[in-house]
């Protein structure tokens, strides 16, 4: 390949040939790694952890699912402010100068966080007149009265959050019967939410919600985005992670769960994210994944980058792995 | 879905993953294991001896009939 | 028994399309040279052997892949025969890895694109880098915490690029049928390409040493036993002067 450069004189090898049965050894080499495969398996086996389920969220940490439903209905969570491709926000919309292709791509898997995971969920529950009313109350308010509601029903449990993130006394305005795991928020002015919430609780608890959220709009569905982004929002999955080693600043994308190896390939990647300025930045993702991308290309290009591809022969590795041929030469 | 535990290992590796801390590098042991393994690889596959010699040599004396 | 010819009869050579593929094909690789059964010499080392090792790795990769498709995707959950199986996918992944690095660390020493080597390094590198996502697909389509986790973290890294608007980790199906159907599409085809280049160009010949003697062709063996010709160099050996590349 003329790429190379003229000054290229590798010459076709015009010397000897020995034996060398190329079937063979593929099935010495099948026969070896299948070897090696079974006998890690039968020391180590390998990690299931079982998945979190919004009922266990509800369970686990009901403070935590009741401020991540607020924050859903008040369009304040995560995912109500993340952007492209989920709606049209700019929470966690990343760019790089001039190049904004996360918002180029638009919206492309819409998700209404008030609608599909408050309203929607609950107009399923049946023959509950109390509830059936709250949600026509909610449905028929201006969009104002809503946010209103929704807010004074969602402060509480946010300050509720900080001063158990923060260990210090929880205000009074929220109670948590640790029995049932019922949260109730002690507040006036939210209207039919608190009703509404109530009962997002009790679904919750029962196991319909992820259901729900699942098969929203088709009985046969593949598609887990909203109920994974719905617990991504809260806590559960980040405790979870942080006692596995996954998090971000943990190297966590290179790790698995327990104490298995994990995906040693991503060193690199995973360490542009502990560096200034992409630690603290906004953008980390989207700068790291071109620095990625740049690397890529020059990896792949690695023949035809000076310097680069001189360093084998300034550094003679080479000496020793082919010294048996050199030792010929110099015999010969 | 009942999920089945890391049934039968003989080395049970399902608790939190020890870590090697290095100013701002932080590696679970496992990870560490595998790079230092494939180092090691590298340098015996490089240095150890290949077998057929004899084979070679006689293609080199005897004109490379296989 | 009769003398009549069981082969078809040739269509006029300059029109069929087949006869040209066919022609290319034997020309690029006649039979010696897409199976020798003899190396060059200076194959001496165990550093050789990484490359099959990466291809016997795929091959249990796939075949334990295919045990897990043909039962579904919760029977590994389900049954220790199914955690069996996918502990060997997982274990054949990590060494498919650990291998495959291995094999690119001993070519780069050797610059092993040399002589006209150079798509043989491009379609290695490009099978690394879709082994990446062929792997990431694999976890995100695990349906245990590890999947939750990594497919709601690394969507911000697919978002972030405007690749998340038509590859959505968080979506199982999509991500499956990645996972068992069209990456590994992908790997086995540039592995293929990778090996067929490898066997159309040679194992790349040791740098020449200052002020050596490349070794003639004294005794080398004639064409039928499989000595493939590079596609670039001088025809001829000569004494050589030092190599610069």
């Amino acid at each position: 390949m003329s790429l190379v450069g003229p000054k290229d004189r590798t010459k076709p090898w015009k010397g000897p040939y020995a034996p060398y049965d190329l079937v063979k050894e593929l099935c010495i080499a099948v026969g070896v790694i299948a070897l090696l495969a079974v006998l890690l398996t039968v020391l180590l086996s390998s990690p299931d952890d079982p998945p979190s389920t919004i009922a266990q969220w509800s369970h686990e940490l009901p403070a935590d699912f009741a401020t991540t439903a607020a924050k859903e209905l008040n369009g304040t969570s995560d995912t109500a402010e993340y952007g492209p491709p989920y709606n049209h926000s700019s929470g966690s919309v990343q760019h790089f100068i001039f190049l904004h292709p996360q918002r180029w791509l638009g919206v492309s898997h819409p998700i209404d966080t008030a609608e599909d995971y408050v309203v929607k969920p609950l107009e399923t529950v049946p023959n509950d007149p109390v509830l059936q009313s709250a949600l026509a109350e909610y449905k028929a308010a201006p969009e104002t009265q809503k946010k209103e509601w929704s807010e004074a029903y969602a402060k509480p449990l946010e300050e509720y959050s900080e001063a158990v993130e923060e260990k210090k006394a929880p205000p009074a305005t929220v109670s948590v019967d640790t029995t049932t795991g019922a949260v109730t928020v002690h507040t006036s002015g939210a209207g039919p939410v608190p009703t509404m919430m109530a009962s997002l609780q009790s679904l919750a608890q029962s196991g319909g919600l992820e259901g729900g959220l699942v098969s929203s709009s088709a009985f046969f569905q593949t598609d887990y985005t909203k109920p994974l982004l719905f617990m991504a929002d809260g806590g559960l999955l980040a405790e979870r992670a942080e006692g596995q080693h996954l998090l971000g600043e943990q190297w966590g994308l290179m790790n698995e769960t327990g104490s298995y190896p994990g995906q040693p390939w991503l060193w690199l990647y995973a360490l542009w994210y502990q560096v200034e300025p992409m630690k603290e930045s906004p953008n980390a993702d989207i700068q790291v994944l071109l620095i990625m991308g740049l690397l890529s290309v020059a990896f792949i290009s690695i023949p035809f980058i000076p310097v680069i591809n001189r360093i084998p022969r300034w550094i003679p590795i080479y000496k020793l792995i082919w010294r048996e041929h050199y030792r010929e030469i110099s015999g010969a | 879905m009942g999920f089945v535990d890391a049934m039968g290992a003989v080395f049970n590796l399902d608790h939190p993953a020890h870590t090697v801390d290095w100013n701002f590098i932080h590696l679970s042991v496992a990870n560490v294991v595998v790079i230092g393994l494939m180092l090691i690889v590298f340098v015996l596959a490089i240095l150890l001896p290949f077998p057929g010699a004899a084979a070679r040599d006689a293609a080199r004396r005897g004109g490379g009939a296989s | 028994m009769s003398a009549a010819s069981t082969t078809p009869p040739s269509t006029p050579r300059s029109k069929s399309w087949t006869v040209k593929v066919r022609e290319k094909g034997v020309e690029a690789l006649p039979p010696e040279r897409l199976l020798p059964d003899g190396q060059p010499t200076y194959v001496a080392s165990w550093i050789y052997v990484f490359g099959v090792a990466s291809i016997a790795s795929l091959i249990v990769i796939i075949a334990s892949g295919t045990i897990l498709a043909l039962k579904g995707p919760a029977w590994w959950h389900e049954t220790s025969v199914g955690h069996f199986f996918n502990s060997i996918h997982m274990w054949s992944v990590e060494l498919f890895f650990f291998v495959m690095v291995v094999h690119l660390w001993g070519k780069y020493w050797m610059a092993s694109w040399r002589g006209g080597r150079g798509r043989v390094w491009v379609t290695g590198a490009i099978t690394f880098l879709v082994a990446v996502p062929a792997a990431l697909t694999g976890y995100v389509s695990q349906q245990n915490f590890d999947a939750q986790w990594i497919s709601t973290q690394a969507k911000d890294a697919m978002n972030s690029v405007g690749v998340g608007a038509f590859f959505n980790l968080t979506n199982f199906g999509q991500m499956y049928s990645y996972h068992i159907l069209l990456l590994p599409i992908a790997v086995v085809a540039l592995v293929s390409v990778h090996v067929l280049l490898v066997r159309r160009n040679g194992v790349v010949p040791p740098f020449e040493l200052e002020q050596r003697v490349a070794l003639t062709s004294a005794g080398a063996p004639p064409e039928p036993n499989g000595s493939p010709q590079a596609p670039t160099g001088g025809g001829v050996p000569r004494a050589a002067t030092g190599e610069q590349s």
